[in-house]
């Protein structure tokens, strides 16, 4: 009888999935919406703010949901302090606009309406990719963004977890 | 070929002995191209004959020798001047003298040690090949044979499966597994990936085979890593428990047999690199080293036979069981 040389390619075993797990809620559920733009004082004085709300099931986050207010230089702070302590090759922030700022122009400049919304939406897919990040999650910065009602400047840089 | 003799120039012409039954297989040039060379095993007899044809009829051709050599060698690109002969064999055909007319000379390298497997890589190549030459004053005739060596191996007699857990504290977890270490060409990766713990957005997860060219030594160690195969095994978000199977059939892809460290000049090895990428486009991967060996061609006694043990291999039915009956009914 001549050696069989089909190849055996049966499946390895396996544990049968348990229902729970197969049908339950998946744990990586993280969603963060960025959005309400409000501008903030008079003249020349004048800012916009953006609430951000997070919902997420990850242990590695204190609350399940939260829901702070920012502004464009608090995510600026936060690249930089990613850039600084992390590994992490950071997302672009959508830009700066600062020809937006100068004097006599003939629209309302970084308060347009149009611009405002451009910019929420750069915010927004900024702040999520970078929310989903095993190593950024590890940041005490990305924390105290999300989470904390406001962002101490002076703050100690560390890890949330060894 | 001389401008200024009016002399005898000739033509040589190396033909094998067995070259009407001898098998013939494909094998990559240096730029790329494939082409037909006759196969050789080591410890086989390379003979022949050398046909040294005169152009101009008439003339008498002086010449200061005709050998034959074998040679196996090495070739490494970044260093061309220097060609490493691991194999070197010489037979003298014709003492120094004159030929007269059209002459044909026999050879015959006998039980010829052939260690290494032949290879054309990106930075290396190692070849054997035949090479006759009509030795003169001024320039030699020289003809080359070239021959391609396959080195064969048995199944290993350890073949442990490679099993491990890897991941990402507390965010990804796997366990993988392959059924084997050691694979032959024509095999086939079965394996599954088990999820233990997933905490990021999955989006698909594939297994690419890496090879490895590494030449030089010391600190100029160079490698070059080539992707031979991407091959998608799921597409969509896994959750904790779900088990992923994998079933990756070598056959289709070309590939070397794993070569370590061959003559002390470079190494050619081959990795399954396993990749799970997430929404963001970030990637995730685990790479692991899995040993290629050449088996050798068995002929199959009947494909009726060899289709009823495939059968067999799945759930017992009685239909197979049947199959397999009729099968050996048939060869009986």
């Amino acid at each position: 009888m001549s050696e069989a040389t089909v190849a055996d390619t049966r499946r390895l075993n396996s544990k049968p999935q348990d229902l729970t797990d197969a049908y339950g809620p998946p744990s990586n559920f993280l969603e963060i919406d960025v959005y309400d733009p409000q501008t903030i004082g008079v003249g020349r004085n004048r800012f916009t703010t953006y609430e951000v709300r997070m919902k997420t099931n990850l242990p590695i986050f204190k609350l399940k949901e939260s829901c702070v207010r920012r502004r464009y230089s608090d995510f600026e702070w936060l690249k930089n302090e990613l850039e600084r302590d992390s590994k992490i090759v950071v997302p672009p922030l959508p830009g700066k606009a600062l020809k937006r700022q100068l004097p006599f122009r003939g629209d309302e400049g970084i308060f347009e309406e149009s611009f405002i919304e451009e910019r929420r939406s750069g915010l927004e897919q900024f702040i999520n990719r970078i929310a989903g990040h095993p190593l950024a999650q590890n940041e005490r910065c990305l924390h105290m963004f999300l989470q904390d009602e406001s962002i101490d400047r002076n703050y100690i840089p560390g890890k949330v977890r060894q | 070929m001389s401008f200024f003799s009016f002399g005898q120039t000739a033509e040589i012409d190396i033909v094998l002995n067995d070259a009407e039954t001898r098998k013939k297989v494909e094998h990559k040039t240096e730029d790329g191209k494939k082409d037909k060379y006759f196969l050789f095993y080591d410890g086989e007899t390379v003979s022949g004959k050398v046909n040294v044809t005169l152009k101009n009829p008439g003339k008498r051709l002086e010449h200061q020798g005709i050998k034959i050599e074998f040679i196996g060698q090495i070739e490494l690109y970044f260093d061309r001047g220097n060609h490493h002969e691991f194999v070197s064999l010489v037979k003298d055909l014709a003492r120094p003298g004159e030929m007269a007319q059209s002459q044909t000379f026999d050879f015959e390298f006998t039980h010829v040690e052939k260690p290494y497997e032949s290879y054309t890589g990106q930075n290396v190549k190692l070849r054997y090949f035949l090479r006759a030459t009509i030795s003169r004053r001024l320039n030699d005739v020289c003809k080359e044979l070239d021959i391609v060596v396959h080195t064969l191996s048995t199944y290993p007699e350890l073949n442990s499966s490679i099993k491990m857990e890897v991941g990402i504290e507390d965010c990804l977890h796997i366990e993988f597994e392959y059924n084997k270490s050691k694979y032959h060409l024509k095999d086939v990766i079965v394996g599954k990936i088990y999820f233990l713990l997933v905490r990021i957005k999955i989006k698909h997860m594939e297994i690419d085979i890496i090879k490895r060219e590494t030449t030089g030594t010391g600190p100029n160690v160079y490698h070059e890593n080539d992707t031979i195969a991407k091959y998608e095994i799921m597409d969509g978000a896994p959750v904790r428990g779900e088990s992923i199977p994998i079933r990756l059939f070598l056959a289709g892809y070309e590939m070397t047999p794993t070569m370590r460290d061959i003559n002390k000049k470079f190494s050619v090895r081959y990795y399954l690199n396993l990749v799970l990428i997430d929404e963001e486009e970030r990637r995730y991967f685990k790479q692991q080293e899995i040993t290629l060996w050449r088996k050798g061609d068995i002929v199959r006694k009947s494909m009726s036979h060899q289709a009823a043990i495939a059968s067999q291999r799945f759930e017992g039915s009685a239909s197979s069981e049947k199959a397999l009956s009729q099968a050996k009914e048939e060869d009986d």
